[in-house]
């Protein structure tokens, strides 16, 4: 049992688990702030015969100092955020060479269809597997997304990666493997009563690996 | 210097020869209809949490027979073991119970209710036949829902967010009647809250008493003003949707089923421009009584009660336009996740001045830790967690990770359970004498309190840890996935806590029912309080006020050097107060 984020195995890990880091530290201090001084104010103020409390109605500049410091705080923290966010999911995000792969929802499987010899989806060699998603390791992937049915959510926690997947939308998302193995691809929304087992492996391969497999793959699903 | 004791006046209840059907069934007395609501309410906190304990059954134990699941159908868990299409009904149930039949009308239904005409000094709601049918109409929504568990195919199973087009189709989500059940349900409630939302509003505005200027309010009934004001504006819209589910689901439209030209994005925007301000009319009518709980226990007026009022305007103004924060992966134009992040972020704010400004008011106070002011204090201390959590959230790159996983239910649940249930079951202790008569035991309060502070976190706080190795909301049985194995332990935890959370429940419902024939009996200003509702007997007769009473200052004048008590109330008159200038508003 890990006490933390999941292993680290795609380019968004850097970003987002260090944001992640950055607001529990931010969060962090506030959490002891509040608690400790709760903890402080129960003992100290507590009632004691004979004592009356300071009688007053608050104090401006307090007022000022505890609502402009959560506000730049949070600002800044918008600011930062958005950077990686518009990298990661901004309309323009997606690298031009990424290699494509479909996939298509449906209760409750995956079915992933990659593009063949040529590299491209849509063309004579694409074929279709279920429940298998493979990539190369260090290269940035493309998902096409489509639903046949209800929503969907296409989820590696593993790389930090989620997308929900929309009848009636095509939508796409990136992301880049950087360690080989294997992984799980979880559904993240409910979908119905085969939502817990609606998962699929991931096998994150080297190029070569990759190539091996996709010829491989490519004769067992044509017959 | 003047003695409030020698000040304080009886006043003579109104003459009462109401029958029995009209004085406590279909009644227009707003404490009546306040104290329906609540039995009704506590019920259905019962119920949902009957649900989830089965829930926390099959995490815990996933395919063991339940025990006494034995009494459930074949349909829901043949010898005792949950079936994946009863637990998803579990979770819609779950949510939908809690959400809308627990904790809103307990906040609202009973405390706007209660409150509102006892705190401004007038002798009921504006419209009492109005106020009278909100609650029917929420009665009658909460036996719809309830029968929805025994229809044939089952209740409910797509969330209690219901997204669409899961809960449009009957052959997507294998249920039928009973989501149609659910549909007709939401509208009803919906009408009963804006009955309600409706009253509450022109009550404040038109029937105060005579000096209850607007910034002499309390705190909660700025809080009840403004929550009003989100019901009326949220729920029709929330009713609306539920209309067009309910026609996909029977008359054959598609509104939101893109097989046949429908957008399954529109109901999630409908949903959530409704459900973000849901979430602020489940918190604030929370922290408005949460305030003028901390100030009495405290014996020192609010800090900054000018901030906090401006603080709940401004989470209510916010909370409009934060709804895309549940939508960030949803397939929603990546640039309005830039601007809800901001927004959400943003809304942060307002929470933290509120939580520094009850921090404020306990610094340098006399603290008298009666049962109120445990769940009154636990309340900041649990709401600050839930708060801080939904920091992680609102940044747009860190939700992706966290998004639909179990750190979303433990931060709606450190907000709805640390945050609202803790102050309710405040406010019921701190209320309960001038509804009853009578008060509720101190000593098994306080068990009550310690036992369920120390259970709650066990169950809740681990779930953040779950949430972040990234165990996924809503399944059946988390063991199908690899990663998720290793977590069984903590799941094993989570449910034992949660099961002995519930069991402590017992011990509330027990002092509750106990202490209504038993307990002992309630002096006219138990708690040495400044609200008006503290210048009528206990409990308040009907009516009220034989005439208003006359207000003078604000609520929260503890340990004023003015007064030789360290409480002065509003409706007592010291030689230097002059008398208000408006004319008493005429009674009814
Ligand atoms: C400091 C203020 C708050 C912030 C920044 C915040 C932020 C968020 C965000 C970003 C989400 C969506 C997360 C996701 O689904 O990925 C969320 C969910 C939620 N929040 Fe909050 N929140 C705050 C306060 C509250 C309060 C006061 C309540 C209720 C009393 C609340 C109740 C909920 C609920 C019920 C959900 C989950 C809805 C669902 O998907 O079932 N939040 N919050
Ligand atoms: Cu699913
Ligand atoms: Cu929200």
């Amino acid at each position: 049992m890990h006490w933390w984020l999941p292993l680290k195995a795609s380019t968004f890990t850097g970003p987002i688990d260090g944001l992640f880091l950055a607001i529990l530290i931010i969060t962090g201090i506030a959490f002891v702030l509040v608690e400790v001084g709760l903890i402080w104010f129960i003992v100290k103020y507590r009632a004691r015969p004979g004592r009356k409390a300071f009688y007053t109605h608050g104090n401006t500049r307090a007022e000022v100092i505890w609502t402009t410091i959560p506000a730049v705080t949070m600002v800044a923290l918008g600011l930062i955020s958005n950077h990686y966010w518009v990298q990661m999911k901004g309309r323009n995000s997606i690298p031009p060479n990424a290699y494509p792969i479909g996939i298509h929802a449906k209760q409750f499987e995956w079915q992933i269809t990659y593009p063949g010899a040529d590299g491209k989806l849509g063309t004579g060699d694409d074929f279709t597997v279920r429940n298998q998603l493979h990539l190369p390791v260090g290269r940035p992937i493309v998902v096409q997304l489509s639903s046949e049915d209800v929503i969907h959510s296409f989820y590696v926690p593993q790389f930090r990666v989620r997308q929900d997947v929309v009848p009636g939308m095509d939508i796409k998302a990136w992301f880049q493997a950087t360690v080989p193995g294997t992984y799980e691809l979880g559904c993240s929304q409910l979908c119905g009563l085969g939502h817990y087992r609606m998962r699929a492996q991931v096998t994150v391969h080297t190029q070569e690996d990759y190539d091996a497999w996709m010829k491989q793959a490519a004769q067992e699903a044509s017959p | 210097m003047t003695t409030v004791a020698a000040t304080a006046h009886r006043t003579p209840a109104h003459h009462d020869d109401r029958s029995f059907i009209r004085k406590y069934i279909f009644s227009t007395d707003h404490k009546i209809i306040g104290i329906q609501f609540l039995f009704v309410s506590l019920f259905f906190l019962l119920v949902g949490g009957l649900l989830a304990m089965q829930m926390r059954w099959q995490l815990g134990f996933p395919g063991k027979p339940m025990p006494g699941g034995g009494i459930l159908p074949e349909t829901m868990a043949p010898g005792g073991v949950i079936l994946p299409e009863y637990y998803i009904q579990l979770v819609t149930m779950h949510g939908t119970f809690m959400v809308f039949f627990a904790i809103m009308p307990l906040l609202v239904g009973v405390f706007a209710n209660f409150l509102i005409p006892l705190k401004i000094g007038t002798h009921d709601m504006a419209f009492p036949r109005i106020n009278m049918w909100s609650f029917w109409s929420f009665f009658a929504a909460g036996l719809v829902m309830l029968s929805s568990l025994f229809v044939p195919d089952g209740a409910a199973r797509a969330g209690w967010t219901m997204y669409a087009p899961l809960s449009a189709r009957h052959d997507y989500s294998g249920a039928s009647f009973g989501q149609e059940l659910w549909s007709v349900s939401i509208i009803l409630v919906g009408l009963s809250s804006i009955l309600g939302s409706l009253n509450y509003i022109t009550t404040i505005i038109n029937n105060r008493a005579p000096g209850m200027t607007w910034f002499r309010l309390p705190l909660s009934v700025w809080s009840l003003f403004i929550t009003a004001i989100l019901g009326l504006l949220a729920l029709p819209v929330l009713s609306g949707a539920a209309i067009m589910l309910l026609f996909d689901q029977i008359i054959g439209t598609h509104f939101f089923d893109p097989a046949a030209g429908g957008q399954a994005l529109l109901w999630q925007h409908l949903f959530w421009f409704f459900g973000h301000p849901e979430v602020y009319i489940l918190i604030l009518p929370a922290m408005g009584m949460v305030s003028d709980i901390i100030s009495n226990g405290s014996r020192k007026p609010i800090f900054g009660y000018h901030s906090m009022v401006f603080a709940i305007v401004a989470i209510a103004f916010l909370g409009w336009i934060v709804w895309g924060h549940h939508m960030f992966v949803s397939g929603m134009n990546p640039t309005l996740g830039s601007s809800f992040m901001v927004s959400t972020l943003v809304i942060a704010v307002p929470s933290a001045v509120k939580v520094f400004n009850w921090m404020g008011t306990m610094w340098r106070g006399n603290i008298r830790f009666h049962v109120p002011m445990l769940h009154a204090v636990a309340f900041v201390a649990m709401f600050a967690i839930g708060g801080l959590s939904g920091i992680f959230m609102a940044a747009t790159p860190v939700d992706m990770q966290i998004h639909d996983t179990y750190f979303i239910v433990a931060h709606l649940h450190y907000v709805l359970f640390g945050g609202s249930l803790f102050a309710l079951f405040g406010a019921i202790v701190y209320w309960y004498p001038k509804m009853f008569g009578r008060m509720m035991s101190e000593p098994w309060g306080k068990v009550h309190f310690w036992l369920t502070f120390i259970f709650y976190n066990c169950t809740f706080f681990p779930m953040h840890i779950t949430g972040m190795a990234g165990e996924m909301r809503r399944l059946y049985d988390p063991n199908q996935y690899t990663f998720l194995q290793p977590y069984q332990p903590m799941r094993v935890f989570i449910s034992i806590s949660a099961f002995l959370l519930f069991a402590t429940q017992l011990i509330f419902f027990v002092n509750f029912w106990w202490s209504l024939f038993k307990g002992k009996k309630a002096s006219q200003n138990p708690w040495h309080d400044n609200g008006l509702e503290w210048s009528l007997p206990s409990p308040a007769p009907h009516g009220n006020w034989e005439t208003v009473p006359t207000v003078y200052r604000g609520p929260y004048e503890f340990s004023s050097p003015q007064a030789a008590e360290d409480y002065l109330p509003q409706y007592i008159k010291l030689p230097t107060d002059r008398e208000p200038a408006r004319a008493p508003v005429a009674g009814h």
